[in-house]
């Protein structure tokens, strides 16, 4: 039941990522474009997202997933320097090519070789993460 | 007419509706940085099983897309190497340091009025943009 969730959860993401046009690199790079030709198609792709996401948490209220156990425990609300330094340095990548994670899993199949140099540099990058956050939250800790 | 924006409209529903599903059913948040990078760092090494089956979809389906509809979706990634390397690099060493991407920060956290998720989500479309507005407009090296 978990495994069978879990697959049609992926599906109807990458099909999702499939018809909004996401795995489209030159639609991903024409919303962040704001000095060139900008495409606000990326707008509507997260609102239409964010809706049943949205209604989602709201059943979420005292109840318990499907398959047993808890939700997650509400959001943390601090901003630390791993969240920042991250996402600045997520930013930089994503506007280069204009691939993130989802869509760059969900075009493995017809993103030809490009597609697959991105994913393995991508998993480079996700091995060397953890003692680079551990120092970040190391030097956190010591100012 | 442009009516990419009714795809994007439509395409966006489908992910939302596929992070309801993984929240309500598995009690999970779908987040495609954390899937896969809990399970090459092993820190998901116990929910290893769902993590791959959440994958296996996300290939799957748009593969049967694709060879069904029999339209090849350009993916227009660009043929310079040393840039898809290097965005590689940043995207899966910045997503898992901000403990999010898109998926996670973008369409979950925001969602749940995270602020953590909305901040993350504003920081990197303006780094994006900022990259693409350098390296495109000023540079002409993209």
């Amino acid at each position: 039941m978990r495994l069978l969730l879990s697959f049609s959860a992926g599906g109807l993401f990458g099909l999702g990522l499939f018809l909004s046009g996401m795995t489209d690199t030159q639609k991903v790079q024409g919303w962040l474009d704001i000095f060139g030709a900008w495409d606000p198609t990326l707008a509507f792709v997260m609102g239409g997202a964010i809706l049943p996401m949205a209604l989602a948490w709201q059943l979420t209220r005292g109840r318990a997933p499907l398959v047993g156990g808890h939700f997650p425990t509400p959001p943390r609300q601090e901003l630390d320097r791993r969240l920042i330094i991250g996402s600045v340095l997520f930013g930089i990548g994503w506007g280069l090519v204009g691939l993130c994670p989802g869509p760059a899993i969900a075009s493995l199949s017809y993103g030809g070789t490009g597609g697959i140099i991105f994913i393995a540099a991508m998993l480079v990058g996700m091995i060397a993460a953890p003692p680079v956050a551990l120092r970040l939250d190391r030097a956190a800790a010591s100012t | 007419m442009n009516i990419d924006w009714i795809w994007g409209l439509i395409g966006g529903a489908l992910i939302g509706t596929g992070g309801a599903v993984y929240l309500l059913g598995n009690g999970r948040i779908m987040g495609a940085s954390g899937i896969l990078g809990g399970l090459i760092d092993g820190s998901g090494r116990n929910s290893a099983a769902e993590r791959l089956a959440f994958i296996a979809g996300v290939v799957l389906i748009p593969l049967v897309m694709w060879l069904t509809i029999a339209e090849v979706p350009d993916t227009h990634l660009t043929s310079n190497t040393a840039v898809i390397v290097a965005a590689g690099l940043l995207v899966g060493l910045g997503t898992r340091i901000a403990n999010g991407c898109t998926s996670g920060h973008g369409v979950c956290g925001i969602s749940r009025l995270s602020l953590r998720g909305l901040i993350a989500t504003v920081i990197y479309i303006l780094a994006g943009a900022l990259t693409l507005a350098l390296f495109r407009h000023v540079w002409s090296l993209i």
